[in-house]
């Protein structure tokens, strides 16, 4: 089950990712008989489960979701930080070993930028020392004027000009802004292939983080870059993306092109996340496609990990893991209305070129009437709009 | 929002001035803030990080700490009972008096601002039991779980302690906290920037509904304007420690005048309509020890002018809107009559706009976003399936 196959041949793909992590208990046992239920044994935390991507070069791929949806563990597992409990990755379609054989090398191909500036530069050294060391470590240096040279570059081409002028300056010394613009040179000065941006803008001002977005999408567009970018705000994931998927509880339940993802959610968690987004162009007051909160990864919901809060869930849902459906545009009456043609300029061409797939049962075009009937339960949780489901009981 | 406009004003700041430590190196936090905030209203304030709004609200409650001194201005509140207080010269025990009852706040980090060893209960009697020393044990009690329930949490969760709650419930917990004894006036400090969209969603919508059952008014402090437009009456836009807008959150949405606002406006990339590039606010915001002269924002700004380098703007209302209603104003040289107002600065008023836009330009590649989705329809809102 491979997502969106896409025009050009993916750089780097993931088949099947699956992180267990072992949740251990720390800390003094309370007292006997205080014991909170089922609390303590020791658990997996099933973070990531089964999950395909495939990074193009010259591509955006946008990885959305809420806070423990298992974004940036995909993004570790792709940086290599962790490996995986199952699933394999695949750089220019050949294995890449599970071993840490080879390591260095597939550094040089794919490289991460974090999402802290104010933490991923380490205080004691300058600019220019952040910058030399990956050209050092990985040997592409030469002399030391060669190297100079290099450095400077890397800071033009995250618009930190005149190069000069902060070469000798300290994390401290600049502005978050520019201090992330410092971990992407950062992470430019191998020659990567393949950028992984978890959360890269959040911590920064308003005002400051589309300059960020859009020197990504330079390096997009003029040097090829393939980008997951990963981010829980999905308008700006919609303004850069060319594919967006979205997750939710360690599950991809949603991808395809970011316009069609955006403007014709098909999964029900998708449609809940654009309705709570901050919208000021909404014409009326926001209603809220569903409610609660995501649920505990050590003890995930069978079937579908939504269904316990999807408005739409059916017997079906609480029992099969829905598989990735296609979604064919004709079942939201294909919204290309004229006005998006209009002065779309910026459009990218192969804005359509990602499938739609949805991970749900709604989307199934054979099932019987028993399966589709709707799921009892979840009637009763929307009855009592005071939700109190899912939160840590 | 349903914007009801009480025309009785509840708190009023005037030139109200905040520094950091005292002498040649203090830091000007905040700069002749006038700010009014109106019986039952939703007053937000936007700015960025070191804008100074956090700052205003802890100077308007008197929380300041030490190095912050307030060097300067006003500030009044006026109790429902017809009674003036001023705040700045209100002394310890009359503010002990005002505050929770009258005046509370919700701060930004609920995992923080409650205290990890007493139960929910603990801490949501307390208050009352400072407060209203006739109420009994069991009153306060019954009170306590009422409160939770009216944030929508179960009120079978009163005996448990803060980390048992999730971020949201934990947001909650702040929220009847600062409910507990009917105050007039809630001070919000990005009370939902930690949490997740659906949750901070759900959390304004209960804010909202307690609002127009209670009546109280929220001074709501973000850096979200986008949130902010949605759920405010009205948004006072923080600059480097100055207001330099301040209007009806449709009009400050539909028509801004401030050249920082239009730049924020414009950083948030829309949910529908064209994907269009979009630049932001070039440069960042400045450091507050090293203001630029004149007009604090003049070095980012697309329209700066020979005077803004020099002059510091007042906030007034803007001379072209002088002889309309609403109460919206703004702090740039621009909009003081003497030179034309650059056409992005001057959309017409909502409500006196006779013919919509002067019909976007297709081939401006910066234009503001909104206006793309406000003429691409929004027929596809909550729409598929």
């Amino acid at each position: 089950m491979t997502t969106a196959p896409t025009t050009a041949a993916p750089l780097l793909e993931a088949r099947g990712l699956t992180k267990h992590f072992v949740a251990r208990v720390t800390g003094p046992r309370p007292r006997r008989g205080r014991l909170a239920r089922g609390r303590r044994a020791a658990g997996v935390v099933h973070a990531v489960e089964d999950v395909s991507i495939a990074l193009a070069p010259a591509r955006v791929t946008a990885v959305v979701g809420e806070s423990g949806s298992g974004k940036s563990t995909l993004a570790r597992l792709l940086a290599r930080l962790i490996t995986p409990t199952a699933g394999n990755l695949l750089l220019d379609g050949h294995d890449v070993p599970a071993s840490g054989r080879g390591r260095r090398e597939y550094s040089g191909q794919v490289q991460m930028v974090l999402q802290d500036p104010f933490s991923s530069l380490n205080p004691v050294h300058d600019v220019r020392y952040h910058l030399a060391r990956p050209l050092q470590v990985h040997g592409l240096g030469g002399s030391r004027a060669g190297l100079d040279g290099v450095i400077a570059g890397l800071l033009e081409r995250v618009a930190l000009t005149p190069p000069d002028q902060y070469l000798r300056k300290y994390p401290h010394e600049l502005s978050g802004g520019q201090r992330q613009r410092v971990a992407i040179a950062r992470a430019l000065a191998v020659q990567p292939r393949i950028l992984l941006a978890d959360e890269p803008v959040s911590m920064l001002d308003v005002s400051i983080r589309l300059g960020l977005l859009n020197l990504l999408g330079e390096l997009r567009d003029t040097d090829g870059l393939g980008i997951l970018y990963i981010t829980h705000d999905i308008a700006s994931a919609r303004y850069l993306a060319d594919e967006i998927m979205v997750m939710y509880a360690g599950q991809v339940v949603e991808s395809g092109s970011a316009r069609v993802v955006t403007d014709e959610p098909a999964h029900p968690y998708t449609q809940l996340l654009l309705s709570a987004a901050p919208d000021p162009d909404r014409s009326g007051p926001p209603v809220l496609q569903g409610r609660g909160a995501p649920p505990s990864l050590v003890a995930p919901p069978a079937g579908c990990r939504f269904h316990p809060r999807c408005p739409h869930a059916m017997a079906v849902c609480a029992d099969q893991v829905p598989p990735r459906f296609e979604v064919s545009s004709s079942d939201h009456g294909a919204s290309d209305h004229g006005a998006d043609n209009h002065g779309a300029d910026n459009e990218r061409a192969d804005d359509h070129g990602a499938d739609h797939l949805s991970a749900c049962w709604l989307h199934s075009q054979d099932l019987d009437a028993d399966a589709s009937r709707p799921l009892g339960a979840p009637a009763a949780v929307n009855a009592n709009p005071k939700r109190d489901l899912g939160e840590e009981t | 929002m349903s914007a009801d406009h009480a025309t009785d004003v509840l708190l009023e700041a005037r030139k109200l001035c905040v520094d950091y430590g005292a002498g040649p190196g203090a830091v000007h936090a905040v700069v002749d803030a006038d700010l009014i905030l109106r019986r039952g209203e939703v007053l937000g304030l936007a700015g960025e990080s070191g804008s100074g709004k956090s700052t205003l609200a802890f100077a308007i409650t008197r929380l300041l700490r030490a190095p912050g001194l307030i060097t300067g201005g006003d500030v009044r509140y006026y109790a429902a009972d017809g009674s003036i207080v001023d705040m700045l010269a209100a002394g310890e025990q009359q503010l002990r008096v005002l505050r929770w009852s009258h005046i509370s706040l919700v701060m930004q980090s609920a995992m923080n601002a409650l205290n990890p060893v007493l139960s929910i209960r603990a801490q949501l009697t307390d208050a009352l039991k400072a407060h209203r020393p006739g109420m009994s044990a069991a009153d306060r009690r019954g009170r306590a779980a009422e409160l939770l329930t009216m944030v929508g949490i179960n009120s079978d969760r009163l005996g448990s302690f803060p980390h048992q709650l999730s971020g949201g419930m934990r947001q909650r917990v702040m929220i009847a906290m600062a409910l507990a004894l009917e105050p007039q006036i809630v001070i919000m400090d990005e009370p939902t920037t930690a949490l997740d969209v659906v949750t901070q969603r759900e959390i304004l919508e209960e804010l909202t509904e307690l609002r127009n059952q209670l009546g109280f008014a929220i001074l709501f402090i973000t850096h979200d304007l986008s949130l902010l437009i949605e759920i405010a009456d009205s948004i006072a836009v923080m600059y480097a420690g100055r207001l330099v807008e301040r209007a009806d959150a449709t009009a400050l949405f539909r028509s801004p005048r401030h050249p920082y606002t239009l730049g924020l406006l414009s950083s948030f990339p829309a949910l529908h309509g064209p994907r269009r590039h979009m630049t932001g606010i070039p440069g960042s915001p400045p450091d507050l020890r090293l203001l630029p002269s004149g007009c604090v924002f003049n070095p980012r700004c697309d329209y700066v002018m020979d005077r803004c380098r020099t002059q510091s703007p007042p906030l007034t209302r803007p001379k072209a809107l002088t002889a309309l209603g609403g109460g919206r104003v703004v702090a740039c040289w621009l909009h003081d009559g003497a030179v034309p107002v650059p056409e992005r600065l001057a959309r017409p008023e909502p409500g006196q706009e006779q013919d919509h836009l002067p019909a976007t330009e297709p081939g401006a590649t910066e234009l503001l976003t909104t206006e793309s989705a406000a003429s691409s329809g929004q027929s596809d809102q909550g729409s598929g399936l």
